[in-house]
């Protein structure tokens, strides 16, 4: 194996497709975590919802390069229909996860039907459009979606019949991490398949692909609605672990604070999506309540500095290191 | 009937002058789109900036209106140099996506001090008295600011358009929106003119953001809150054009005032929905030229 590292995983064709062992390690943490830290099962769970939801982003956006600020239209179509079918259909798990998954993929590929013939700031406000549309919509149409207050005071029923959503959080989070699980080897099975080599050859060079006969647009608007389907899976997840849902879930706040997650841990890469939820999301929990204004400013400088100096995020920047450690030795 | 006409006449005049404040705004985002194909979505910036600056102004330091303008658009358009040289110039080269997360992170920041230095509530606007008060036109009472803002903001439009159309400076501008490398190598400075420009655009957002701080509340989210907004302008207009966003600015200033005025149970639905079929319709806007 020659350059790229155990933790690049930057869409090339021509790598080994095979598990690294490394790669195992976050479940192995993710693990631990459920033994170790009992009391922050919630935002444990939280966590694994965004990296779901940031992985989706990926997809389209480190790998097709879509450039989207609305992708948090799909999640908060998934987690409405989700809350929706709990109050007003079944309150089973699995159907609320495909059927809020199958929903979003819908929107995603009727979305994306039209969208995606477009590119550059054409398609940047279309996607900011849509998101503002089921906003309003959301918003205004109360008596299905609760508008301001949310939609609450539903109960779930245990997973397959057997597993309780408790109060603790322990069902779910465990919930939430089979799901991620699926939505990684997907992702992962995705990236090193001929059609994740062809979607990062539109990232790179868009007029080539035309040129050698690939049916661009055809394999964005299935990239895209994979993603939204996943991101849609997420929305669910996150209704059913908090049994709650709110406007937030469709806003342009959690479009711009997933980019900076994922650009953060790292984009186009696998466990870009993995490392920037984690990171961002406990230094939110220890500091944005006490500091919320130098939180934001924080964030601002970070995403400054991370496009000025360090485009590939935390990962990029371990790359780097290993590299030059590795050069370093003879 | 007559309430009806009235009611008509009042939308679009309200929708006029919000047209126009739109317009005064983001017509430099237009500009600078099209000369170099940033995408700066930070320009909201200018225009709170530009809002607190005379806001602050004139209640704490007693300056009068027309002054507090005036210094609004000029200390936005120097900040704008210092900016633009030291952060936007390095990424003119580079994709889309980096030019997104530098003015997304630019934004982020901008709310932080706007909120540290002025707390999160709406800036009260205190007008001078002779802009108090109403206008008698056609029988009909106007509020005077409205028709001040209506009437200033034309003059600035037909000023921007002479300027563009017929001086030196704007042709270059123009043939620089056309063929960036072409005007290049017949001589022209664009790295220059576009700084030049860049700082007129900013002005102008922080011109437009001051003037109608009555509008459009001066508030530390206001670069969020009316990105769409501002963008709608530019990418319906068809970017790199001064008449494109004219008419986007005030078809979606009188249709969003319309719509708040008569279907308030629906929002900004149909802007949005309209938006999206104008952008299909036609994808570089109404007055933008088709993407090479």
């Amino acid at each position: 194996m020659s350059t790229p590292s155990a933790a690049s995983h930057t869409g090339s064709y021509l790598s080994d497709p095979r598990v690294r062992f490394i790669e195992w390690l976050p479940w192995v943490l993710a693990i631990a975590c459920y033994f170790a830290a009992p009391t922050y099962l919630p935002l444990g769970s939280y966590i694994l919802i965004m990296i779901l939801f940031a992985l989706s982003l990926d997809l389209i956006l480190g790998y097709a390069g879509i450039i989207t600020l609305g992708h948090a239209a799909y999640f908060g179509f998934g987690a409405y229909v989700a809350a929706i079918l709990a109050v007003r259909g079944t309150a089973d798990p699995l159907i609320g996860i495909v059927v809020a998954g199958a929903a979003a993929g819908l929107l995603g590929w009727l979305t994306g039907l039209v969208i995606l013939r477009t590119r550059g700031l054409t398609l940047l406000m279309l996607t900011l459009a849509i998101t503002s549309i089921c906003y309003e919509i959301a918003n205004k149409a109360g008596t299905w979606t609760g508008g301001a207050d949310g939609l609450g005071g539903f109960a779930m029923k245990p997973i397959l019949g057997l597993f309780k959503f408790d109060l603790f959080g322990k069902t779910g989070y465990l919930y939430c991490l089979v799901f991620l699980f699926l939505g990684w080897w997907l992702v992962r099975r995705m990236i090193y398949s001929p059609f994740g080599a062809s979607l990062t050859g539109m990232r790179d060079n868009v007029l080539r692909m035309h040129a050698v006969g690939s049916p661009v647009y055809q394999r964005l608007v299935v990239v895209y609605s994979i993603s939204a389907a996943l991101a849609g899976i997420a929305g669910a997840l996150l209704v059913h672990t908090t049994e709650f849902v709110g406007l937030k879930v469709l806003s342009f706040d959690l479009s711009g604070e997933l980019l900076v997650m994922l650009i953060l841990g790292g984009v186009g890469r696998i466990y870009g999506a993995f490392v920037g939820p984690l990171v961002y999301l406990i230094a939110q929990d220890s500091l944005a309540k006490q500091f919320p204004e130098y939180w934001y400013f924080g964030i601002g400088l970070m995403l400054v500095l991370v496009v000025m100096f360090a485009r590939g995020g935390i990962l990029g920047l371990l790359d780097k290191l290993l590299s030059r450690m590795r050069r370093g030795k003879p | 009937m007559e309430g009806f006409v009235s009611s008509l006449v009042s939308v679009a005049f309200h929708g006029i002058a919000y047209g126009m404040i739109l317009y005064v705004i983001s017509v430099g985002l237009s500009i600078t789109m099209g000369l170099m194909g940033f995408v700066n979505l930070a320009h909201g910036v200018f225009a709170m900036a530009g809002g607190y600056i005379m806001l602050s102004a004139m209640n704490s330091y007693d300056v009068p209106f027309p002054l507090a303008i005036s210094l609004a658009f000029v200390a936005v358009a120097v900040a704008s140099v210092v900016l633009e040289r030291l952060l936007y110039a390095r990424l003119y080269s580079a994709g889309d996506l980096e030019q997104v997360l530098l003015t997304i992170g630019l934004m982020f920041m901008a709310v932080a001090v706007a909120r540290l230095a002025y707390g999160t509530l709406q800036q009260p606007v205190n007008l001078p008295t002779y802009l108090k008060g109403q206008f008698a036109l056609f029988d009909r009472d106007f509020p005077t600011y409205r028709v001040f803002l209506i009437a200033f903001s034309s003059l600035l439009v037909a000023a921007l358009w002479f300027g563009v159309e017929r001086t030196r400076w704007g042709a270059k501008v123009r043939a620089a929106v056309d063929n960036r490398a072409m005007a290049q190598a017949v001589g022209i400075n664009t790295s220059l003119l576009f700084t030049v420009t860049f700082a007129l655009g900013s002005g102008l957002a922080a011109l437009g953001g001051a003037l109608g701080a009555d509008i459009i509340a001066i508030q530390p989210i206001y670069p969020f809150e009316n990105l769409i907004n501002f963008l709608i302008v530019v990418a319906v207009g068809g970017m790199g054009s001064l008449r494109g966003p004219f008419a986007a600015a005030l078809l979606i200033g009188i249709s969003d005032t319309a719509c708040k005025y008569w279907l308030p149970q629906f929002g900004a639905f149909f802007i949005y929905a309209a938006t999206i079929g104008i952008l299909l319709w036609r994808p570089a806007g109404l007055f933008g030229k088709a993407a090479p």
